[in-house]
């Protein structure tokens, strides 16, 4: 591990990515320009959170790394490793006990605290980018607050669907001031993130970072007559019963049974071991041997 | 017509290409209600004008003086960029030669009419779909339609859409850039009739430019001949196109085909 400097990235690197976090948190929600590395993973892999995370990162950290909400996909474990291997860092998978978490596609179930830095990987993070593909001007329209365009979008959600159909990477408003990509993660997420934690966002490719510092006024954006509503599957999740969290449906036989199990791995273990069943689960000590 | 105070005031105003003239020293007032027209060859700087009347391209000298409904008559060309922008989406409008310049074609016709209430805060969805279904009907374009893209219209369709998107937030003022232009007789007779209908109905003023001198006839009560940046011949319209003095002007009236 020595090979490396600590967390991969060099000092310089950090230096200049955490100007740009702290330009960020004293902006919320305005996109700062930062020179993105290359890194050993290809785009769209978590780069820009990867780099986030690297430049946040000290020797007592504990790092969580989840991948729509699970810490057992190939993207979490890799991220995972990568920073064991690099920074010599603690990791854990339990929410509660991770300093900084960096998450593709969630916000972790259990609220976070002061203490914890959350880190999204942003795929696209101008809002405005698919109904205006001039980055010259969304860059203006930002700057002149010029965001009617933004509703032109909902509007042709509901002219087309009845409803809003935008389940994810939902716009929202921060401070009243910046319009925000809250990176995919599903609207159910949205109104968690007026959070106690710090959160940071990295979107490598397209070289941008932005950030909420903790307890920012985040509006999701609606009309006066088709509120936002952050909106899940009506189920329980089947393995521990859970009807507050987000869910994952999952086909599990040829016959085309559906299970809905939640999103969030740490969530779901934590419960069953507290001795929560869901319809389709069994208690967490028989799993082995059913 | 009469009211005492002009809408726009237009002083010296100049644009250059580095060496070459865009238009120079043109100046002019329009009073509400009232329909100008500026005619002249290609290249003679007529758009040029329109931009920088409207805002979309900084004039090298001169003033633009609006009559603002909240401070009086400000100068546009001093104005800061939002409070620019917030008359180019209230006060006044710009309808595009090329409907596809003007709207999204990728937005239902509903959309395109609504971005301008919602860009100026309307957050009442059964709101801003009424007034653009309203809205479509005063163009002629039936209810049915509002939810199909501009793209599965008719050159004359967009175009009517187009008016349509512009004039939803009531502007007092409508710079148009040859509105007629690209498409066939009768398309443009609906068309020209639609606009007059909509100017008396209104009260706009408007700035018309064209080369087509039908248009102006029908639609604009005084007319600014331009030639090489310069404006060379200004009156009322009949007198302008019945009596032309300029010998450019005469050229330009001579030249109509005669069916």
């Amino acid at each position: 591990m020595t090979d490396y400097n600590f967390a991969y990235l060099d000092e310089q690197t950090k230096r200049m990515i955490r100007r740009a976090i702290l330009k960020g948190l004293a902006v919320p929600g305005y996109q700062v320009p930062f020179a993105s590395r290359e890194m050993p993973m290809p785009y769209g892999w978590g780069t820009g959170g990867v780099q986030v995370s690297a430049a946040v990162m000290t020797a007592r950290d504990v790092f969580k790394v989840i991948d729509q909400g699970a810490d057992d996909t190939t993207n979490a474990v890799s991220i995972r490793r990568f920073f064991e291997r690099t920074a010599g860092v603690a990791t854990t998978e339990a929410t509660s006990a991770a300093s900084v978490i960096q998450t593709r596609h969630r916000i972790p179930e259990e609220p976070l605290s002061e203490d914890q830095i959350l880190v999204y990987q942003v795929p696209i993070p101008e809002p405005l980018r698919f109904l205006e593909p001039s980055e010259v001007e969304t860059r203006k329209m930002h700057s002149l607050e010029d965001y009617g365009l933004m509703h032109v979008k909902l509007y042709e959600d509901i002219s087309a669907h009845g409803a809003i159909a935008t389940a994810y990477a939902y716009p929202v408003k921060v401070e009243g001031r910046y319009v925000m990509d809250p990176s995919p993660i599903p609207k159910f997420d949205n109104p968690k993130m007026e959070m106690s934690a710090i959160q940071l966002f990295g979107a490598g490719r397209e070289q941008r970072i932005y950030a909420l510092p903790p307890y920012t006024q985040v509006v999701s954006l609606d009309f006066d007559d088709y509120p936002f509503e952050a909106s899940k599957a009506d189920h329980a999740c089947g393995l521990c019963g859970a009807t507050e969290s987000y869910l994952d449906e999952l086909i599990v036989d040829d016959a085309g049974n559906r299970m809905f199990m939640c999103s969030d791995t740490d969530y779901c273990e934590g419960r069953r071991r507290a001795g929560h069943v869901g319809a389709q689960g069994v208690p967490l000590e028989q799993e082995g041997a059913a | 017509m009469t009211q005492d105070n002009p809408l726009l005031q237009v002083e010296g105003l100049s644009k250059f290409y580095g060496h070459r003239i865009g238009c120079a020293d043109v100046g002019f007032d329009l009073y509400p209600g009232e329909v100008m027209g500026i005619v002249g060859e290609s290249g003679s700087g007529k758009s040029t004008l329109l931009n920088c009347l409207a805002g979309h391209l900084p004039p090298d000298q001169g003033r633009v003086m609006f009559d603002t409904r909240a401070d009086g008559m400000r100068d546009t060309v001093t104005m800061s960029e939002p409070e620019r922008r917030m008359l180019g989406r209230t006060d006044w409008a710009f309808v595009h030669q090329h409907a596809r310049d003007g709207l999204r074609m990728n937005v239902s016709a509903g959309g395109n009419v609504g971005e301008r209430l919602m860009a100026v805060g309307a957050r009442h969805y059964g709101d801003i779909r009424g007034t653009a279904i309203d809205w479509l009907d005063r163009v002629e374009i039936a209810e049915d339609r509002i939810d199909d893209r501009p793209r599965q219209f008719s050159g004359g369709m967009q175009q009517r859409l187009q008016i349509a998107r512009n004039l939803v937030t009531g502007p007092r003022l409508v710079f148009m850039d040859e509105p007629t232009g690209g498409l066939d007789v009768s398309v443009q007779a609906r068309l020209l009739d639609l606009l007059r209908g909509l100017v008396r109905e209104m009260g706009l003023s408007a700035i018309i430019v064209t080369h087509d001198l039908a248009v102006v006839r029908l639609l604009a009560h005084r007319l600014m001949v331009m030639k090489d940046g310069y404006v060379v011949e200004t009156g009322l319209t009949d007198q302008v196109l019945d009596d032309p003095q300029h010998g450019y002007t005469q050229l330009l009236v001579s030249s109509v085909l005669q069916v």
